[in-house]
């Protein structure tokens, strides 16, 4: 079985982020890490493509030809890479990127997509259905258990009183949710092996799409400002002595709560 | 030019629609001049008399969609109707489960971007401008489209206050969807539903919150038994919810729910971005944590820098000492 996995990379989440002054768009000019959220997607594609014969292929989209976030994904155990990088892409929106994934994804010619339910500095949650709809495939979002039984894929698919037990024939694109399996640490053998795994850098031209398709020429919608929140007011904040609880109390009571 | 006319994909549960579409058509009747409803299930009929209330002059039901997920069979059906020269200038969407698929399948079908994580929308020259909390909320975005349209935005629930608006009696017409075999194979076989006592989550008015500052999942019996004295409902940060130590219905956050109660308690959570965006609406907050620089503290009004595992069961005795 084939499996694609979609990888993000972005810049380091733990690191103040900003917006570029001129477009507004996420600054992703510093050093780039593989998502977090991705590390799930990997892990699954990687149990779900153990077999003899099976193989996981990592795709992704990034500026400047960057890898680092893919040998991540490499080192935990994915063969192979498909990385479209170009300067045409600056200022995609989700549709645009939508676009060059689906193109890519093509390529490897998967069994089975697997993404994250979203990214975690985009978070807008609606690229991974978008490729599903441009590709002419079936789609389950929000996976927390996912297992292969022969030509189709059962999910457990999170509602908003439980889950939904969902079955699809596969090819299919499938998201999955942060906890859905716990993901490896890549080994020491891992990291080394990753250095000569195979990245095939593509263009958009090498997938046949129009450049003005996409990037920020493609894209519409625009950011007019962008402005700091309205602030709460500053709270009272006090080491607990001892005292703590009964300060909550005396908050809520406060509040007429208790 | 005003905003003409708007379209909100109306969702519902047990038979009514659910409270961020009342909260979407409120505003839409606010910013657009006529407000018409899209909606699916067995049972659509009787939801035609509250979404009228709420501001929705027609009903477009795409009916009974059998055991296929909506996104692919309701984007469809709604792609056609547009296609057939019937054109909103911008839709609504929830930002749920099925919101987010139906809008992503609907943005392919008509080449035109969605929007998410919509907060706010203000109406001027003629367009919608749509507001994004980024960085947690610490910035706010304005942005806005420059297609034809429509205009697809996908709202976190709890942005704008439900007022019906005293409408009457709605048409409901009949959406066909048209042949989608190829992509509408997936199909539900079981439906789960997870047993919670006391009010729901994003309706309560008190609202206790565990994180990984618990140490471990059975001490999250504590904010099961506060939150009960409390007459609230239990949440959860995702740390918890990834490690399983709770089940994903009870996250708070950006991928969880978004909650404006009257008092907020997060104990033992530091206050990722993640969290803090789908709480910090709350009108009073308290913070228990023992690190004094987490980021939950920015937000709380009263905060305690101590031990969750002291500080909680104190204050379980002494509210059940209250009586």
């Amino acid at each position: 079985m084939n499996v694609v996995v979609c990888v993000k990379q972005i810049p380091d989440p733990a690191a103040p982020g900003a917006l570029k002054p001129d477009t507004h768009t996420l600054d992703r000019s510093g050093k780039l890490i593989m998502d977090d959220s991705d590390n799930y997607g990997v892990e699954m594609a990687l149990q779900l493509a153990g077999g003899e014969g099976d193989e996981v292929t990592l795709v992704s989209m990034a500026p400047g030809g960057e890898t680092s976030g893919l040998r991540t994904g490499l080192a935990m155990g994915a063969a192979k890479a498909i990385l479209v990088s170009d300067d045409a892409l600056a200022g995609s929106d989700a549709l645009g990127t939508a676009k060059v994934l689906a193109a890519a994804i093509g390529r490897a010619n998967p069994d089975l997509v697997v993404m994250a339910t979203e990214s975690t500095d985009g978070y807008t949650g609606t690229l991974p259905v978008q490729v599903a709809e441009l590709m002419g495939l079936p789609s389950v979002t929000f996976a927390k258990a996912i297992k292969v039984d022969g030509s189709s894929v059962s999910v457990e698919r999170q509602t908003e009183a439980g889950y939904d037990e969902v079955t699809v024939p596969l090819p299919a694109v499938v998201t999955v949710t942060a906890g859905v399996v716990e993901p490896r640490y890549p080994s020491f053998k891992g990291i080394m092996a990753a250095k000569s795994k195979p990245v095939d850098n593509l263009t958009v031209s090498d997938l046949g799409i129009e450049t003005s398709a996409v990037g920020a020429a493609g894209a519409g919608q625009e950011i007019t400002n962008v402005a700091p929140a309205e602030e709460r007011g500053a709270g009272e904040i006090v080491v607990d002595e001892g005292d703590g609880a009964q300060r909550i109390v005396a908050f809520l009571e406060q509040l007429k709560v208790v | 030019m005003a905003i003409d006319k708007i379209w909100v994909l109306a969702e519902s549960a047990d038979g009514a629609p659910t409270p961020v579409t009342l909260e979407l058509l409120t505003k839409a009747r606010e910013v657009g001049s006529t407000v018409e409803a899209v909606t699916w299930g067995a049972d659509t009929a009787s939801l035609a008399g509250t979404l009228g209330e709420y501001g929705a002059t027609g009903v477009y039901d795409v009916g009974d969609i059998g055991d296929a997920l909506p996104g692919v069979p309701v984007a469809a059906a709604m792609a056609e109707l547009i296609k057939g020269g019937n054109k909103p200038d911008a839709i609504f969407f929830a930002q749920s489960y099925e919101g987010r698929d139906i809008a992503g399948r609907l943005s392919v079908k008509l080449d035109t971007p969605v929007l998410t994580n919509v907060t706010g929308l203000v109406a001027g020259d003629g367009a919608l401008s749509s507001e994004h909390p980024v960085f947690g909320g610490s910035e706010i975005v304005t942005a806005k489209f420059t297609g034809d349209g429509p205009a697809l935005f996908v709202i976190r629930a709890k942005s704008f206050a439900a007022e019906p608006g005293g409408g009457g009696a709605v048409t409901v017409t009949a959406a066909s969807v048209p042949d989608v075999a190829a992509t509408n194979t997936a199909k539900v076989v079981g439906r789960h539903v997870e047993e919670r006592s006391g009010p729901k989550l994003d309706e309560a008015a008190v609202v206790v919150s565990g994180g990984r500052g618990l140490g471990e999942a059975s001490n999250y019996a504590l904010i099961e038994e506060l939150a009960k004295l409390l007459h609230g409902a239990a949440g959860a940060s995702r740390a918890i919810v990834d490690a399983g130590w709770v089940p994903y219905s009870h996250q708070v956050g950006q991928t969880g729910k978004t909650v404006k109660p009257t008092v907020y308690v997060a104990c033992g959570i530091s206050g990722a971005t993640q969290h803090l965006v789908g709480m910090k609406g709350s009108k009073n907050i308290v913070a228990v944590n023992k690190d004094q620089e987490a980021p939950i503290f920015s937000v709380a009004d009263l905060g305690i820098v101590g031990d969750v595992h002291k500080v909680l069961p104190a204050l379980i005795e002494a509210l059940k000492a209250k009586g």
